[in-house]
């Protein structure tokens, strides 16, 4: 049986290999196997035939980047539960302790960035927009 | 040496297989669709559809890969090929079955015994991330930007559930090694009941299962949670831009992905090969489906219509091949090997219909409601569940 380190990992490498030559052999055969015909108004993007306005690449809501970073505040979160979670046998109420209060501090973070409507995904309704422009007027 | 020819065929194998059953699943799930919308779905390419997975590929292979005029060619390129290849390497850590002895050669039905195959698994998953995000910004295509970007936000919002959902089964059984995982789960309560770590004291699983499927739904971007390619407001998401193989690409992707979620969650909270009853009645079963399954290929070939003529020939050998099968099940040299596959096979096509049924069924969310449902419903649940078990684990053992 596979006991050394290398052992363990060669068959994960080994399919690495066969997933990349799968996938270059989809990727590649596009090219070699189908008919080409080019012209200018098939290569514009697909817009349901209407012509493109501007460029595709513009900006976009900032909610989407306050997911991302909270994605990564929590997830290291749950990415200590892991190696909790083995030794938790030997640990038991004590790893349990540490582990809750550890939530609490998390969850904490967690309950201030809800009231402070991060999660809100929502349009905001009229009246809350029209104070933000007087606000900002 | 042996070792490396006999990993080597074992890859071969486990590709092949995983291509096959993710070609098939596309027509089970055009023909469970098509039931549920009383149609027949694929009928014309073999008998009852059989080669239309065949038909597609020929179709896409022979279409023209467009590369539209300002698409950025690197990343365009790079999205579907990461996300086939990140698919077909998520399976290599999961086991399917016990030790078997091949020409007696021990080896176990997996490509790789990692004692951290889940976090192999959350690794690839969150890399692959990447394929559909690329995808939808190097098309240079409006529809695309929104898909990929939703795809995006929605992947990482579910994979924390997701992560967190998968700690408490790990709770009671303290090892990151799938193979481990399913051997806890071995035996049953008062002689009947499975430990399944769905039914395992101190703390039943059943919620963190439902989180685990939801979040796994979402992480596949299957209905309900399919806003990437939403059809009826972006065309298809991420993927507006791409034809030929490319799109073949992503559409193997998301059907291999569904295959290795549901082989996870199979293997997390139904006790992975371990059979529901005891070994004494569960080893009659498989051998017992298959019987009344060729009973009924028979039944059929006596009762054929005059409009499927074929009918006459192909349910007979069916009904033989199914009694070939049944009548392997009942050698015990080979069913001992065989058996533990079955199990493990059922139980990830059982959840693998439940993804197809849910997506004859249900409609899908608005964003908001999405989004606002992962961050203020399903990560709070999840977090008390796992303190729940947590805590139980921790008095009762």
């Amino acid at each position: 049986m596979p006991s050394t380190y290398p052992e363990q990992y060669f068959p994960i490498l080994l399919q690495v290999l066969l997933g990349v030559v799968v996938a270059a052999a989809l990727v590649g055969l596009s090219f070699l196997v189908g008919k080409r015909v080019k012209n200018k108004v098939k290569d514009t993007p697909y817009e349901c035939g209407v012509n493109p306005i501007g460029s595709a690449k513009e900006r976009f809501s900032v909610k989407f980047y306050l997911v991302a970073m909270l994605f990564i505040l929590f997830d290291i979160e749950a990415i200590f539960l892991y190696p909790w979670a083995v030794v938790y046998r030997d640990l038991k109420l004590f790893a349990f302790i540490e582990m809750f209060l550890f939530i609490i501090l998390i969850l904490s973070g967690f309950f201030y960035i809800w009231k402070k409507g991060v999660l809100d995904w929502q349009l905001e309704d009229e009246q809350t927009f029209q104070q933000k422009k007087q606000v900002l007027k | 040496m042996e070792f490396f020819i006999i990993t080597g065929i074992k890859a071969a194998l486990v590709a092949f297989v995983l291509l096959t059953t993710a070609a098939y699943l596309v027509w089970i799930e055009r023909k469970v669709l098509a039931h549920i919308q009383l149609r027949v779905g694929p009928y014309r390419v073999g008998p009852h559809g059989l080669l239309q997975p065949l038909a597609d590929l020929i179709k896409l292979v022979t279409k023209e890969g467009v590369l539209p005029a300002q698409v950025n060619k690197f990343y365009y390129l790079l999205a579907p090929f990461l996300a086939v290849a990140l698919a077909l390497v998520s399976i290599s850590v999961i086991p399917f079955g016990k030790q078997v002895e091949v020409f007696g050669y021990k080896t176990y039905l997996e490509l790789a015994n990692v004692n951290l195959g889940i976090l192999v698994i959350l690794a690839i998953s969150s890399v692959s991330v990447y394929a559909v995000a690329l995808g939808g910004w190097a098309s240079n295509n409006k529809y695309a930007l929104l898909g990929g970007l939703r795809s995006s936000a929605q992947m990482i919002s579910y994979e924390l559930p997701l992560a967190l959902a998968i700690v408490s089964p790990l709770l009671m059984c303290n090892t990151l090694s799938l193979r481990e995982i399913a051997e806890a789960q071995a035996g049953f309560y008062f002689g009947l009941i499975p430990k399944w770590h769905i039914f395992q004291m101190p703390m039943p699983q059943l919620l963190a299962f439902i989180v685990f499927l939801i979040a796994g739904f979402a992480e596949t971007n299957r209905v309900p949670f399919d806003l990437p390619e939403a059809e009826n407001e972006l065309v298809a998401g991420f993927h507006t831009e791409y034809s030929s193989t490319n799109f073949a690409a992503f559409f193997t992707a998301e059907y291999c992905n569904m295959v290795t979620i549901s082989a996870v969650a199979t293997h997390l909270f139904l006790g992975g090969w371990n059979p529901p009853l005891p070994e004494v009645i569960s080893n009659w079963i498989p051998p017992a489906i298959f019987v009344g399954f060729s009973l009924l290929a028979f039944y059929h070939a006596t009762q054929t219509s005059p409009t499927r003529p074929w009918d006459k020939y192909t349910f007979p050998v069916l009904g033989v091949v199914l009694l070939g099968l049944a009548g392997i099940f009942t050698l015990p040299l080979l069913r001992d090997a065989l058996t533990p596959l079955f199990w493990f096979a059922a139980k990830t096509g059982a959840i693998l219909f439940l993804f197809i049924w849910v997506r004859g069924t249900l409609p899908r969310f608005r964003y908001d409601q999405l989004m606002k449902f992962t961050w203020t419903f399903l990560f709070p649940v999840s977090v008390v569940q796992l303190l729940a078990t947590g805590i139980l684990v921790a008095i009762v053992n």
